[in-house]
Order: C-alpha cells, then sequence, then structure tokens
C-alpha cells in the first residue's frame, strides 16, 4: 500500500560489507506548520526505522520532525548468512510500513 | 473613557504575546547543548573521529542531504553504539540517533535533513567503550524549510 523504495544488493559474498538504501513516501509533517485555515497541521511523522537481518535488529533510528519529507535512510551491513531482510517504519496516527528483499550470501 | 496608562499597559500586553511565539518558535543554541547533555550526560565529549558531510550552501532547506561517518574498526569488542545529530535553530534540537553494531561492518549514515535556518549541525558518536566523539558542520541555508503550508 505504501510506497517504498528499497535499494540492495541481491547476492553478496561471505563478510562482505552491503550498503542498504531505503526511501519511503512520507510527509513527515512537522507539527508547527500553521495550513490555509490558520491552524496548526498536525504532526505526522515516522518516529522509528528499524532494520533486520533474519530477524535478528542490526539497525534502528529514532526521527524527529527535522527529518526531509520522504525519509532516506542509508546504512551498512555485514553479509553473514543468506536470507531476507526487513525494513520497518513506524510512526504518528498508526502508520506502519514493512517491507522485505531477499539476499543470497556465497 | 480609557486613561492613557490603560492603553499603555495593553500595547505592553499585545507587543509581548505578538513576541512570544516567535520566541518559543526556534530551538536555541542552549536548547541543542541542553538536548546534547541528555544523551551524554556526564561523559565529555572530544572532537574528532566522526565526519559530517553536508553541503556548506544549501538551496533548499527542506531536503539537505547528510552524511556521517566515523571511524571504527565496527568489532564486538570496539564499534560504535550509536550516533546522535543535532542543530540549532530548527524548532526542536533533535535530528534523529542511529543504533548501530558490529553487524553493520562501518559507522556510515546517509539521511536528508529539514533546516529552518543558517546553522550549525552537531553529530556526537558514542562508541561501545563510553566514550563520545564529535564534529560540527556550518551551513548557509537560503531557502528555510517552510513553516507555512503551500498548498
Amino acid at each position: 500500500m505504501t510506497n517504498v523504495l528499497i535499494n540492495a544488493p541481491k547476492t553478496a559474498k561471505p563478510g562482505e560489507i552491503v550498503e542498504i538504501k531505503a526511501l519511503i513516501l512520507h510527509p513527515m509533517e512537522t507539527g508547527f506548520r500553521p495550513g490555509t485555515n490558520g491552524r496548526i497541521i498536525p504532526r505526522n511523522i515516522i518516529e522509528r526505522f528499524t532494520a533486520t537481518w533474519n530477524g535478528a535488529e542490526i539497525f534502528r533510528m529514532e526521527m524527529s520532525p527535522a527529518i526531509a519529507a520522504n525519509p532516506f535512510v542509508s546504512f551498512f551491513a555485514v553479509a553473514t548468512e543468506s536470507g531476507t531482510i526487513g525494513l520497518r517504519w513506524t510512526g504518528d496516527q498508526g502508520f506502519l510500513a514493512e517491507e522485505h528483499v531477499a539476499i543470497t550470501v556465497g | 473613557m480609557h486613561s492613557p496608562l490603560d492603553r499603555r499597559a495593553f500595547l505592553a500586553g499585545a507587543a509581548l504575546l505578538s513576541v512570544l511565539p516567535l520566541a518559543s518558535a526556534h530551538a536555541t543554541p542552549e536548547a541543542m547543548a541542553g538536548a546534547i547533555k541528555a544523551v551524554v550526560g556526564a561523559g565529555t565529549i572530544r572532537e574528532g573521529r566522526v565526519k559530517l558531510d553536508l553541503p556548506p550552501l544549501v538551496e533548499n532547506g527542506n531536503v539537505v542531504p547528510l552524511t556521517v561517518s566515523v571511524e571504527s574498526p565496527m568489532t564486538p569488542a570496539d564499534h560504535v553504539k550509536a550516533i546522535h545529530v543535532f542543530n540549532e535553530k530548527n524548532p526542536q534540537p533533535h535530528v534523529f540517533s542511529a543504533r548501530l553494531g558490529p553487524r553493520n561492518g562501518k559507522a556510515v549514515i546517509a539521511t536528508r535533513i529539514k533546516l529552518a535556518d543558517s546553522q550549525k549541525i552537531v553529530a556526537i558518536a558514542e562508541t561501545s567503550s563510553g566514550e563520545f566523539w564529535s564534529a560540527s558542520a556550518d551551513v548557509i541555508v537560503t531557502l528555510a524549510a517552510c513553516v507555512e503550508d503551500v498548498t
């Protein structure tokens, strides 16, 4: 349902450090801006981004409203074993998005 | 008939009211120092080991690319536990906190942030041995991140 772009290699050598890039479509409304009616637009941001490798957490990021709209995150991971990389975004107003990509190590 | 004092008091009050929201709409260097203190606690911050990459001149404050890299072997014994980024003049001093570990291989993260004004950005890395390393960068923003709805 949500639009997510993930850039991660499909294959890697054991022990290789791979870059994982993720972009998600989200307004990241700060809660500090007045709208056209003069009232403050309620805050609507992604608060947390977590990445797992075969279920084990490898990276986590807590975001503030200062993260730009359509949050982009790039980080690195050591390719240990084949499996799935899980990416999860949670935020205000019950926002939840989850994506998985497969990676073959060998 | 109103006395001149009443009018003066009213004007003073009105002037104060109009100033108050502006004063609270921006974080200050002190607020940033407070936010950093909340993360670092009693630890001491040393300059170095951290590289903060962001353009010195930003045309659009709504989308500012930022990369933080920390020199670290990223082994279970010696790795970067967390990277925190703070700003001086956005409405809130905190930008993001990332948690890392030996599974990351290298302590490099990139993202895109919003900047409401020309200001100083500070990145702080926390190592597994409890040390804090920092880097800062001054950024000039020509078009600030919008504080009003443009749609």
